[in-house]
């Protein structure tokens, strides 16, 4: 695949920004959006547009079953095995909100635990917090190691007989570990436990098979995968849909609403109340297929050279310090330079155009850990070149020169 | 936009070397401020004598060149004035970074105006307003005995 060609395809990338040339490494962030997805909203919006679901006219047909067509893409992308495993969400974090909500109603109570790992994203740890106040279960954190990992045995040692489910992420945000999730799966379920995988990171950068991963919940976020914002998928497996009660009500997600009592639609509408982000849902179709032309292996093997060159690179930069060193590694490569505070360095790459991040990338279990307050992150996305690393490590340079180190 | 404008060589030297930084045992206010949004933190003592003067004022913290630097120049400046003449400088300062040329008051002399001008830089960078902020917000919050957390959110 051509880079440079796969560049020209993301309109940011015209034009300079702030008389610079974007070199963007937020990617773990949010992605950049390629011309299709945009066009698509517009499309749709100036030649499409109708609400979906209800009404029997021309677009309201057209229009819901272009919205279901990216239903049954992403059912393909991440080999689910039913269409209806698919619920649309507004993004990862109401995915998560979701499970959390249903499931901790229906089946946590007083003493029970759920196991996260403390690399988790906020969105990872606060809907369960809401459960530990309205439901005093406990909450219990798989401890990283040394470079950065959880492995299968730090989430062993946390699992005990009050364990009710396993919540975790596919690729740390911050250290860019992957975690061991098909094996976390065989232990959780080998002992009756379900298990979320929070795939913010995981989506966007890896090849994804639910029939293979066997996991129960899977949280993906649409902005991530060069996808609009506002549009996120909870894959759940069938039998937890229709046994979990829904989550927000309105339109759509009713079967018959009688005064002296409510049944609830089938699937997937069940979770899909009021209006959903029709435009948005549209358009990930052209995201997903934007990822498949160019092939899920290939974006892999793209950014694990650029991750390896990247931690060549700034490991030689004296006084760059990577944070973790996890063997299975993201593009993510999070640092702190000796005597320069992350956010000091995100205003000083700014300056050149590189964008990166500073702060606690919403992880502060991890960052109380590692004992930081904050790191500066660079992460990748398909149309990064070397040529960015190189324009990051200049930047870094005159950052040390300006601190006089 | 440029660098140097906020990265003045003053800034660095507070930044590197905060002046006050720690905690001392006899104060009477104290409070605290966060900045959500990165995770740095400042917490400021002082101790107000029977004549409502700042007899001494310190804080803990950590985050950026730019809080770190504010922090330091802020205590300095403070130390030794009058309760009101603080809040006349914290107002003159904030003001100073939101929108005015200069500032205005009469309590500090010309080479301590010269000090505190220095971080009109960040006015050039939105972003960073709240890093220069945290520390004066969280001054006020101490003289009027507030028990809420400053936040830079707010």
């Amino acid at each position: 695949m051509n880079i440079d060609d796969i560049k020209k395809e993301f309109p940011i990338f015209d034009d300079k920004i702030q008389n610079n040339d974007l070199v963007y490494l937020d990617s773990a962030n949010s992605s950049q959006k390629p011309r299709i997805v945009v066009d698509r909203i517009y499309d749709f919006y100036t030649k499409e547009f109708s609400n979906i679901g209800r009404s029997v006219h021309y677009l309201a047909v057209a229009a819901t079953n272009l919205y279901e067509q990216t239903r049954v893409s992403v059912q393909k992308y991440i080999n689910a095995k039913d269409k209806d495993e698919i619920v649309f969400t507004k993004g990862a974090t109401e995915a998560i909100n979701l499970v959390a909500n249903t499931f901790g109603q229906k089946y946590l109570s007083e003493g029970d635990e759920v196991l996260l790992t403390e690399l988790e994203h906020h969105s990872n740890y606060v809907p369960w917090h809401f459960l530990r106040n309205a439901k005093n279960i406990k909450i219990e954190f798989a401890e990283i190691n040394d470079d950065g990992e959880v492995t299968l045995e730090a989430i062993e040692k946390k699992i005990t007989n009050k364990t009710k489910i396993i919540s975790v992420s596919h690729l740390s945000n911050v250290t860019g570990a992957i975690l061991p999730i098909k094996e976390i799966v065989q232990l959780a379920h080998s002992k009756n436990i379900p298990v979320l995988i929070d795939g913010c990171q995981g989506a966007p950068h890896l090849k994804l098979d639910m029939q293979d991963i066997d996991c129960d919940f899977y949280a993906i976020s649409g902005h991530k995968m060069y996808g609009p914002t506002g549009i996120g998928v909870l894959y759940a497996k069938k039998k937890w849909l229709e046994d979990l009660p829904p989550y927000q009500g309105g339109g759509g997600m009713i079967n018959e609403v009688k005064k002296e009592g409510i049944t609830y639609g089938e699937l997937p509408n069940k979770f899909e109340a009021g209006t959903m982000a029709t435009a948005q849902v549209i358009a990930f179709n052209e995201s997903i297929k934007f990822m498949e032309k160019i092939g899920i292996q290939n974006i892999e093997k793209h950014e694990k050279e650029l991750l390896d060159y990247g931690l060549e690179k700034l490991r030689k930069n004296n006084s760059v310090n990577i944070i973790g060193n996890p063997k299975e590694k993201g593009g993510v490569i999070s640092f702190t330079i000796e005597g320069v505070h992350p956010h000091d360095i995100a205003t000083i790459l700014d300056e050149d155009g590189v964008a990166i991040r500073a702060g606690h990338h919403c992880c502060q279990i991890l960052h109380d850990k590692l004992n930081l307050p904050a790191t500066a992150r660079a992460s990748f996305g398909v149309y990064n070149t070397k040529d960015d690393i190189d324009k990051l490590d200049e930047a870094i340079n005159k950052c040390k020169k300006i601190f006089n180190l | 936009m440029d660098l140097k404008d906020l990265y003045q060589e003053i800034i660095l030297d507070h930044g590197k070397n905060p002046r006050n930084l720690g905690k001392f045992d006899n104060y009477n206010k104290d409070a605290k401020g966060n900045n959500p949004l990165c995770g740095d933190n400042v917490h400021v003592y002082l101790r107000l004598n029977e004549n409502k003067k700042v007899e001494d004022i310190a804080f803990e913290g950590h985050g950026c060149a730019i809080s770190m630097a504010s922090a330091s120049i802020m205590t300095d400046m403070v130390r030794g004035k009058e309760e009101k003449e603080v809040k006349e400088i914290i107002s003159d300062f904030l003001g100073m970074i939101k929108e005015k040329d200069s500032l205005e008051n009469n309590i500090l002399k010309d080479d301590e105006k010269t000090k505190l001008m220095s971080l009109s830089g960040v006015k050039q960078y939105p972003m960073r307003v709240k890093c220069a902020t945290l520390s004066w917000h969280t001054l006020t919050s101490a003289l009027d005995n507030s028990d809420q957390i400053v936040k830079t959110e707010e």
